[in-house]
């Protein structure tokens, strides 16, 4: 490496002098260093990529309709002869699938993350990890194909009492997101529970707990806002899920409803199914997509900066 | 509860006598135990509840997959990846193009996000001072960027990409291109991870012997990390191949019969073409989409068992 001999010859006048100092300037390591600068740089050009791309059409889209109009109105109509711009009936359309979603994912995922970080043993954890793994990477394609096929009729099935119509419903489609997200919930869940420290639990052991009283009212209270972050990302991914709910809430007319046995639309779900389309570009209709995207992006930003403070304050108490 | 066996157990006793002999013994046990009982009565509901809701997690993987194989079992044979996909004759209809087109885009993204997701990887964690404000900036903007939805890239790709300052059109490097933005975020943050995990005394004694740390790190840390860093790519990938979200805007829906080319000419995958089958009404189509959803779960399975291999294959404790 070094192009400093140091022979022991030269001793001769008290210990030998030797330059620690890299004997070039090292240009290959500076430009191999800018090259790797620039890969890690390009993750903030994608993000100004996307508020651009974001921002520019919303832009033309608000001189046209007042953001007001946008963001109070109740017609979603963009397609028709007299078209309308109110946002709101495919924002409550999202907000259906997230709380559908949440009542079937807390439950599920917190109780999966609960067994596995108390009381699984270690064998029967390393089976159903991966297991829950696998859930998560499925193709969200044939996740709505097998909803709608399956799912859907067996809860009409279960619950003749309730008005159903047409084939699709948005109520379905939030539990099948629900059921998507388990496995993130249950692994974010998971691990905040399993950074409680040991001698939290040995020390409540000690005060007579039994093993439900540890993990109820020792180990999930200190993991808290581990698990709301859990939560968090899994309303976050709910909200920007696209393919289940076209499938089976079907992307029909949006109207300003609150009936889970209907199929509507969502924000990600007109996006979707307006893009495809030969929408031709220019036309405010195209840049009603960059200002629902707008919209989606801001509410999964949120929901994604708060979820990260919510994990680094665990992380803070704990590591 | 008492820790000698009970007295029915270490004695023969005939079935009338044990349930009499069994019930004198609880009632006293329970005087001297009351709180325990109530408890442990609470603590086995609870671990019911608990496995209750695992197992509504672990039969809905379970339905999904069988349901797919029952579904498309009609239509699970070699015209089925051989032929075009057509809605007019669909009991012929395949996937062929669908596939290549995927085969295409993936191996586009495989191409992108190996050297930008590594590289990136690579500075933040071995060359970049954390306590730099741009360095900290540049790594909350990744973990920011994980969790935009899909269908928001598939906005950025429609804008940036297909038109715009690329204008590359509707062709398979606009889907790759669009679905490596996407999942590079993923690569990075498991990259990281696996170079984190390698000990940095071995760094450290490369450093000591005189290596540059661009040395260091491609003969040293980079070997280490490598298993951890190809698993994290295979996972991304097959997130990608499972993505159609934002290939829906830019472009991969249209009923392709030749077999695409990446810088021209329609192109469509696996996922969005399901979902082209799935969206009509006849029947045959529906079996078709099933029979697709079977062809891309084994195009999973078989890549996501190379990850598999890859984690006990390298997998050593330092």
């Amino acid at each position: 490496m070094s192009t400093q001999v140091v022979s022991p010859g030269a001793s001769s006048s008290g210990a030998p002098i030797r330059n620690l100092e890299a004997p070039g300037p090292r240009i290959g390591e500076k430009i191999i260093k800018a090259v790797l600068w620039a890969t890690a740089t390009l993750s903030i050009l994608v993000t100004t990529g996307i508020v651009i791309s974001l921002l520019v059409p919303s832009i033309g889209f608000f001189q046209t309709v007042s953001i007001w109009e946008f963001l109070t109105g109740t017609i979603w109509a963009p397609a028709f002869a007299n078209p309308s711009y109110g946002v709101l009936p495919i924002v409550v359309g999202t907000l259906t699938v997230v709380v559908f979603a949440i009542i079937i994912a807390v439950p599920v995922g917190l109780s999966s993350a609960i067994y596995l970080s108390e009381y699984a043993p270690t064998r029967v954890r390393k089976t159903i990890k991966p297991i829950l793994e696998v859930l998560e990477g499925l193709p969200t394609v044939a996740i709505g194909l097998f909803a709608f096929y399956v799912l859907t009729p067996l809860i009409r099935d279960l619950t003749p009492f309730l008005p159903w119509t047409g084939p699709f419903s948005i109520g379905v489609a939030g539990i099948t997101v629900g059921l998507l997200i388990v496995p993130l919930v249950a692994s974010v869940s998971d691990d905040a529970m399993r950074s409680v420290p040991r001698s939290l639990r040995e020390g409540a052991y000690a005060m007579g707990a039994t093993k439900f009283e540890v993990a109820v009212k020792v180990v999930v209270p200190a993991a808290i806002s581990g698990i709301i972050a859990a939560f968090v990302l899994g309303i976050s991914r709910a909200i920007g899920e696209t393919m289940v709910v076209l499938l089976v809430a079907g992307a029909g007319n949006p109207v300003l409803s609150f009936d889970p046995t209907k199929g509507t639309q969502t924000m990600t779900a007109y996006i979707g199914s307006t893009a495809t389309g030969d929408i031709s570009q220019g036309t405010i209709t195209y840049d009603s997509i960059f200002a629902v995207g707008a919209l989606l992006f801001l509410m999964t930003l949120a929901m994604n900066v708060l979820a990260m403070r919510l994990v680094k304050k665990y992380r803070e108490v704990y590591d | 509860m008492a820790d000698e066996p009970d007295y029915s157990s270490r004695v023969a006793l005939p079935p009338r006598t044990r349930v009499a002999v069994g019930g004198a013994r609880d009632v006293t046990e329970a005087l001297f135990t009351s709180g325990d009982r109530k408890k442990k009565i609470q603590g086995t509901i609870f671990l019911g509840l608990l496995l209750f809701g695992l197992s509504i997690a672990l039969i809905a993987i379970a339905a999904m997959i069988i349901w797919a194989f029952v579904a498309g079992g009609p239509r699970l044979n070699v015209n089925l990846l051989t032929n075009v996909p057509s809605i007019v004759t669909p009991e012929n209809a395949g996937y062929r193009t669908a596939i290549l087109g995927t085969l295409y885009v993936i191996g586009g993204v495989i191409l992108l996000i190996v050297p930008l997701g590594v590289g990136a990887a690579v500075y933040l964690e071995q060359f970049a001072n954390p306590a730099n404000k741009f360095n900290r900036f540049v790594d909350l903007n990744i973990q920011n960027l994980a969790g935009v939805p899909s269908i928001v890239f598939g906005i950025l790709g429609l804008a940036f990409i297909v038109r715009g300052p690329l204008s590359l059109g509707f062709v398979a490097a606009a889907g790759s291109l669009t679905l490596a933005l996407l999942v590079l975020p993923t690569v990075i943050l498991a990259s990281r991870e696996a170079i984190r995990a390698v000990p940095s005394s071995i760094r450290d004694g490369s450093l000591a012997l005189g290596a540059t740390v661009w040395q260091a790190v491609w003969r040293q840390v980079l070997p280490a990390a490598l298993p951890g860093i190809l698993t994290g790519v295979i996972l991304a990938v097959s997130r990608a191949i499972g993505e159609a979200a934002p290939l829906l805007l830019v472009g991969a829906v249209t009923f392709v019969t030749f077999n695409p080319s990446f810088f021209e000419g329609g192109y469509s995958t696996l996922p969005t073409m399901i979902y082209s089958y799935a969206k009509r009404p006849q029947e045959e189509l529906q079996v078709l989409a099933a029979a697709g959803v079977v062809v891309m779960l084994l195009l999973l399975i078989m890549i996501n068992s190379v990850a598999i291999y890859l984690r006990n294959r390298f997998e050593r404790t330092w």
